[in-house]
């Protein structure tokens, strides 16, 4: 009993936010499980329990495969997403890490996109990624021709195969500084008696960044590839922003968006629920194994 | 790499980054006949202000209402990231790490997954639609990133004997954290507020679900303005630099911080 007059404050504290995402987080994903196993197709309401049908739905019978189509969308859009971004803000954080002159300022320009949100950047990446070619060629096609890179001239998201990889541009174009900024602060958290005893060693440039420095940033690099992955599943403002809701760069979110606009909630709720466990597969075991290394610390 | 390479790396990627910024700002002093796609890079032939002024009527009430929007959501959520932090490193109870997890967890769940009885469940509580209804979403939702970032900080910044030494001298949860531990939380509010005022003066799909365009933030008015058929590009330009306007400005005056609140999205500091 005095154990719990110790702590017990501390939870009663804690316990409104417990019961607010009790609620609002693992309550209204049953809820959504709920839905996604009914038959609520209209605004009318549901008649009953449906099983996975609405799962066999999306994955076997879907008109135009157009669930799989969106899951393929997201899966070339992440990749590109998530390689572009990661290679990016290593290089410049690489650059940056022992210190150049004018540092302050290629770090708040790299990082500024950062701040604007994907609606407000959309709104000129749209223009940038204008499909025109060749002599009415505006955005980055008129760059590319300005630079007699002609051959770079491509139809950006309008491409029916490769369109999602252009679409990630713009996502690269605002992650890649965040990265950097987790990379250089992992870079700066390494102590100079490391590298210098690396130097003593006699190891050479190439060695001392293979052996030494890369090895540490591992844990900054697994942080790095979670909250962009994680960003990447949700991406949503981005693709509403840039071209709209429309077939070629449809993915699951914003099929989520186009099933609720149909008020066809059982299915909105199944590729809701599809799209959480795309996340939990990664985010679980990350949180698990963080909340492991923490207690052995 | 020797120092020539090195900055003419960067320049380029400087000018690359920067390349956006530039099309937005040229464009949105162009007149309506002086924008054509091939003409894109060519700074404006006229210097007109007569986008900002139709971009500023049209964004006006939303942006004043996104205000109303963002402040309280930061307020809010770091006081209630605050006292969970404090509780979760420096009055820990029995499974503490366990009920961590599982309130981090809500971090990364795509809202799409709780987006459609959340609708309803505002609804049936009789919260008042738009502002109001999200600034409830922002700040449940926010409460994981901001509970991480305040038990971050007091685990790496307040002395457990500190805590201790109060506790000893007979001062209860509350009075300890209200006098002794939040006149040290300035840097961790710091860059909770910076992280929330940012995500919910940014969002756009808890808008879009929970609110319209008449009673909605700027990024609902700025795609009606943006993304309609026939779009005004000079006007949707200068409102979406409108829209930018206040997010850069914290990012300039608080760049710093703002690095930090970055820093701790990642779940281990």
């Amino acid at each position: 009993m005095r154990r719990f007059r110790h702590w017990g404050p501390g939870l009663i504290l804690l316990g409104p936010s417990l019961i607010l995402l009790a609620i609002f987080v693992y309550g209204l994903i049953a809820w959504t499980i709920k839905v996604s196993v009914s038959d609520e197709h209209t605004a009318l309401g549901s008649k009953g329990f449906v099983g996975l049908d609405n799962y066999t739905y999306l994955f076997t019978e879907d008109i135009n495969d157009r669930f799989l189509h969106s899951l393929k969308n997201l899966l070339i859009f992440t990749v590109v997403f998530i390689a572009g971004a990661m290679l990016l803000g290593l290089l410049w954080a690489y650059l940056l890490e022992r210190g150049v002159r004018g540092e302050g300022l290629f770090r708040t320009v790299y990082l500024f996109p950062m701040a604007v949100s994907f609606i407000a950047s959309g709104v000129v990446w749209r223009w940038l990624m204008n499909p025109n070619q060749g002599e009415n060629a505006g955005g980055l096609n008129a760059v590319f021709g300005g630079l007699h890179l002609d051959f770079l001239q491509n139809p950006w998201w309008t491409d029916p195969d490769w369109g999602m990889a252009a679409m990630a541009v713009p996502a690269v174009w605002q992650l890649s500084g965040y990265v950097m900024a987790l990379f250089l602060a992992g870079f700066r958290g390494i102590s100079a008696e490391l590298r210098e005893a690396a130097a003593m060693d006699g190891a050479s440039t190439y060695r001392l960044y293979r052996n030494v420095i890369f090895p540490q940033l591992t844990p900054v690099a697994l942080s790095a590839l979670i909250i962009l992955g994680h960003m990447s599943m949700k991406m949503f403002d981005l693709i509403m922003s840039v071209s709209g809701p429309q077939w070629l760069t449809e993915v699951p979110a914003v099929y989520v968006w186009q099933a609720l606009l149909t008020s066809d909630y059982a299915k909105a709720a199944a590729i809701s629920v599809v799209l959480l466990l795309l996340v939990a597969v990664v985010i679980v075991p990350y949180l698990v194994w963080t909340q492991r290394t923490e207690k052995t610390r | 790499m020797t120092r020539i390479p090195r900055y003419t790396v960067l320049l380029l990627f400087l000018i690359v980054v920067l390349m956006p910024a530039y099309v937005l700002v040229v464009t949105s002093f162009k007149a309506g006949s002086d924008i054509g796609v091939t003409s894109q890079w060519n700074l404006p032939s006229t210097w007109t202000t007569a986008s900002w002024e139709k971009a500023w009527t049209a964004l006006r009430p939303s942006f004043l209402r996104t205000f109303q929007l963002a402040i309280p959501v930061a307020v809010i959520s770091s006081l209630i990231g605050a006292a969970n932090g404090f509780v979760l490193s420096r009055w820990r109870f029995p499974g503490a790490d366990v009920v961590f997890t599982l309130i981090l967890f809500g971090m990364f769940i795509p809202y799409q997954a709780v987006m459609i009885p959340l609708r309803d469940i505002v609804l049936t509580l009789g919260v008042p639609p738009g502002i109001p209804t999200l600034v409830l979403a922002h700040c449940v939702y926010g409460i994981p990133i901001c509970t991480l970032i305040f038990r971050n900080y007091y685990a790496t910044t307040v002395p457990e004997d500190l805590v201790e030494a109060a506790r000893v001298d007979g001062a209860g949860l509350l009075r300890t954290f209200t006098r002794i531990i939040l006149p040290i939380s300035g840097p961790g509010f710091v860059v909770t507020v910076i992280w929330q005022f940012t995500s919910a003066w940014n969002d756009y799909l808890f808008a879009i679900f929970l609110s319209n365009t008449r009673n909605g933030p700027i990024t609902i008015a700025l795609n009606a303005l943006a993304g309609a058929q026939s779009p005004d590009y000079a006007a949707s330009m200068a409102g979406a630099l409108i829209t930018s306007l206040p997010t850069l400005l914290v990012y300039v005056l608080l760049g710093r911080w703002f690095i930090g609140g970055l820093m701790a999205g990642s779940v281990k500091s």
